[in-house]
């Protein structure tokens, strides 16, 4: 064997090391640097251990951020999910029209989430965003969207809503187009109504893909920060501040590094759980799928 | 085959030593802790007679943030290059992003930007982990420092704001000066004459009377042709900057503190029966008469506000107020005058003030260069051309102050001057210096929210203090 044959094998694999250590590096880092009380007080600290992980868990502010997390996350992902598999649906069924909305719905996903944030902060503003004015011949003109915690997280939960919906629709859709025609024409034949076949071969069939949407929006909205910075900035009160969130006032804004980095280490902790179960449950949705087809 | 598997797997783990490499080098190396750290000045190297040229051929880069102020300093940069010989690179970011911006890149330890704007608070933050230079031994080298830039010129108390011993909950005045005052706004009441015309208002002299007249515009002025027109513009955004203006110049006036000191131990004081009730005082106040969606209001919905004839009062910097009320500015400019605002129980007329002020990286390489930016930037004929044909109001040298032509500027704003002279001697930085601040600040801002909302001052300042009392302590 040649030594440039030899050889080939390491230098294809240089590449995905290189990424590796890319991705690893400032992780392992920011990993070591939880262990130590890091602050820009303290530019010298001394080795904590796991006490900021400590400090983290038994403070209330950190309960409070992971509940609002992870309330933002299921109901982000819930109401997304049901109405872009409903669009897609919609989509699907209509072919003229279809073709024009399709490509209005992908609208929103070239915004940047911040400059979406902003668009709806002005307006759900009170006096004078176009929301309210819309609502007012119907005597809801006076709504202070923002200005109470429900108000705050249904408001950031729906412009979340806005931009990612055509993100699970798109998925969804091109979930639907590559299904089999067959087991619809034979339940046609057999006088199955729509609901009977919705529920019984389209969703079952459709499940991988939409569960794969689940999955990123999931995924994304357990790590949420530019809209809500840009809607609320956490307010009021401690309502909205999530754990990114929290983690930037820490890190940046307070700087105390190594405890807005203990921060970021959980989340990424919940995150990878949370994607681990599901992607489990992928695979069983996919077989289950399989048996369907 | 066998051995072909063996090397492939020692590659692998030498490339992985490899890569751990830097990472436990990282460790080793520490957290990029000050080491070339001296007791000395840089000022010191500085001899001879003074000289605007003696940097000639130099670049100083700078970090502003967008203000009118900034806007009269970039034009008149030419003037500074012409003088020194010195070239000035500048990037100018937004206040939303501006401090962020500057935070990441001084914590960094490198010296992108040799100058840059700060406001006072920032020193408490900056000042301990050694990110700025202190420009005393600057001001005190004859060498480095022209006689005309006349350190006596400036209102002392500015000059102190920026002076601190870096020792939590110790006096302003004291120890380095670690930054130069440049522009700076106090807190007043700009409200509209027309609304108040013709509802038959005068401008509160008590906090009491300033809540009763909020409430009074929300509840008259809509009827009587301000359509939308709500009382009092107060910020509200959860953010540290809720704090300062309005709400900390009348916590002040009313005797109250955000912390005391006792033996160099800082204890929250926010949640002392005194300022518990002013606190809901405070939130009564917005919700009677403030802005909808208040807890979203930043300086810049108070001002647009106060110009669009939705507000009829602004309790902001006076430049906040200002902005709007030059002719042209704003639908309500022309009807806009000022006013000390209410005065405490004991008639004190205490005010916070926000300072935008000069500061210099302690690890720039052009340390020399940068204290001529620096001084010729709060000198005297740059600030005064800043004041008279641009927007940079609010002198902090009193010879601007008294100048007969600044003064012909702003006579036609009603009350504007006197407003400045009454509070300029009472303008402070009300707060206790401390590096939490922001921390603390954000939290308060919180706290008010949910106030607002609805909660307990009681608990909600209680919990609060208790937060801060570990942090601080």
């Amino acid at each position: 064997m040649g030594w440039r044959l030899a050889l080939r094998p390491y230098l294809l694999i240089v590449p995905a090391l290189l990424l590796t250590c890319g991705i690893l590096y400032p992780f392992g880092l920011g990993l070591y640097y939880t262990l130590f009380d890091f602050s820009a007080s303290k530019p010298q600290p001394d080795m904590v251990r796991f006490e900021n992980y400590e400090t983290v868990f038994t403070q209330e502010a950190f309960w409070n951020s992971a509940w609002v997390t992870v309330l933002y996350a299921v109901g982000a992902a819930a109401v997304e999910t049901v109405l872009g598999v409903a669009v897609a649906l919609l989509l699907h069924r209509s072919s003229q029209v279809g073709r024009v909305l399709e490509k209005i719905l992908i609208l929103p996903l070239m915004i940047a989430p911040v400059i979406a944030a902003i668009i709806w902060k002005l307006m759900l503003q009170p006096s004078v965003g176009v929301i309210n004015y819309l609502l007012r011949p119907f005597g809801l003109g006076g709504v202070q969207w923002t200005d109470t915690p429900t108000g705050a997280l249904l408001s950031s939960i729906a412009v979340d809503v806005w931009v990612y919906t055509p993100f699970v629709a798109i998925l969804a859709l091109a979930g639907l187009r590559s299904l089999p025609t067959s087991p619809f024409e034979a339940a046609a034949v057999d006088g199955a109504g729509w609901w009977y076949t919705f529920r019984r071969l389209t969703l079952p069939m459709l499940w991988p893909y939409v569960l794969v949407a689940v999955i990123f929006r999931f995924m994304d909205s357990l790590k949420v920060f530019d809209i809500i910075y840009a809607l609320t900035e956490g307010g009021p009160g401690d309502s909205t501040v999530v754990l990114q969130i929290r983690a930037y006032l820490e890190a940046i804004r307070f700087q105390r590094y190594s405890f807005g980095i203990s921060y970021t280490i959980v989340l990424w902790a919940v995150v990878y759980l949370a994607a681990m179960v599901l992607v489990k449950h992928l695979g069983k949705i996919q077989r289950k799928a399989a048996e369907v087809k | 085959m066998d051995m072909h598997v063996h090397d492939r797997r020692r590659f692998l783990a030498l490339t992985a030593a490899a890569a751990a490499t830097p990472l436990l080098a990282a460790c080793g190396a520490g957290f990029g802790g000050d080491d070339d750290k001296s007791d000395g000045s840089a000022a010191d190297d500085v001899t001879g007679s003074f000289d605007w040229k003696r940097e000639k051929g130099t670049t100083v880069k700078a970090l502003l943030n967008k203000h009118p102020y900034t806007d009269a300093l970039i034009a008149d940069l030419k003037s500074f290059t012409e003088k020194t010989g010195i070239k000035v690179e500048y990037d100018v970011f937004p206040e939303d992003n501006y401090f962020d911006k500057l935070t990441v890149d001084l914590s960094s330890g490198r010296a992108s930007y040799d100058v840059f704007m700060l406001g006072a608070y920032m020193v408490w933050q900056y000042g301990p982990p050694g990110w700025l230079e202190d420009l005393g031994p600057w001001m005190r080298n004859s060498s480095a420092t022209g006689a005309e830039w006349d350190q006596a010129d400036f209102f002392p108390n500015l000059l102190q704001a920026d002076q601190w011993s870096l020792k939590a909950g110790a006096p302003l005045g004291q120890g380095g000066q670690y930054a130069l005052p440049w522009g700076w706004e106090t807190n007043v009441v700009a409200y509209n004459t027309d609304v108040f015309k013709k509802l038959g208002l005068k401008p509160a002299e008590t906090f009491d009377e300033l809540r009763e007249i909020a409430g009074a515009i929300k509840q008259k002025a809509p009827g009587g042709g301000f359509d939308g027109m709500y009382g009092i513009a107060v910020r509200g955004s959860r953010s540290w900057a809720t704090i300062h203006p309005g709400f900390m110049t009348m916590y002040a006036r009313n005797g109250l503190k955000d912390f005391t000191v006792k033996g160099g131990k800082l204890t929250p004081a926010m949640n002392s029966p005194e300022a518990v009730a002013f606190t809901e005082d405070w939130a009564g106040m917005v919700k009677q008469g403030g802005p909808p969606s208040w807890t979203s209001y930043t300086w810049y919905q108070c001002s647009s506000d106060l110009g669009a004839k939705k507000a009829g009062m602004l309790f902001d910097a006076d430049t906040a107020a200002y902005f709007q009320a030059v002719e042209g500015a704003s639908p309500a400019s022309g009807k806009i005058a000022f006013h000390p605002g209410p005065k405490g129980p004991d008639g004190s007329l205490a005010t916070n003030m926000w300072i935008w002020s000069l500061g210099m990286n302690a690890k720039s390489k052009k340390k020399s260069a940068s204290w001529l930016f620096l001084q010729w930037a709060t000198g005297k004929e740059h600030l005064r051309k800043s004041a008279i044909t641009h927007n940079h109001i609010d002198p902090v040298r009193k010879s601007i102050a008294n100048d007969s032509a600044y003064k012909d500027k702003m006579r036609h704003l009603p009350g504007f001057i006197e407003t400045f002279e009454t509070v300029v001697d009472q303008t402070k930085i009300q707060f206790t210096p401390q590096a939490q601040f922001f921390d603390a600040t954000t939290s308060w801002a919180a706290a008010l929210q949910e106030i607002y909302g609805g909660g307990g001052a009681k608990s909600v300042l209680d919990g609060l203090a208790g937060d801060l009392a570990d942090k601080v302590g």
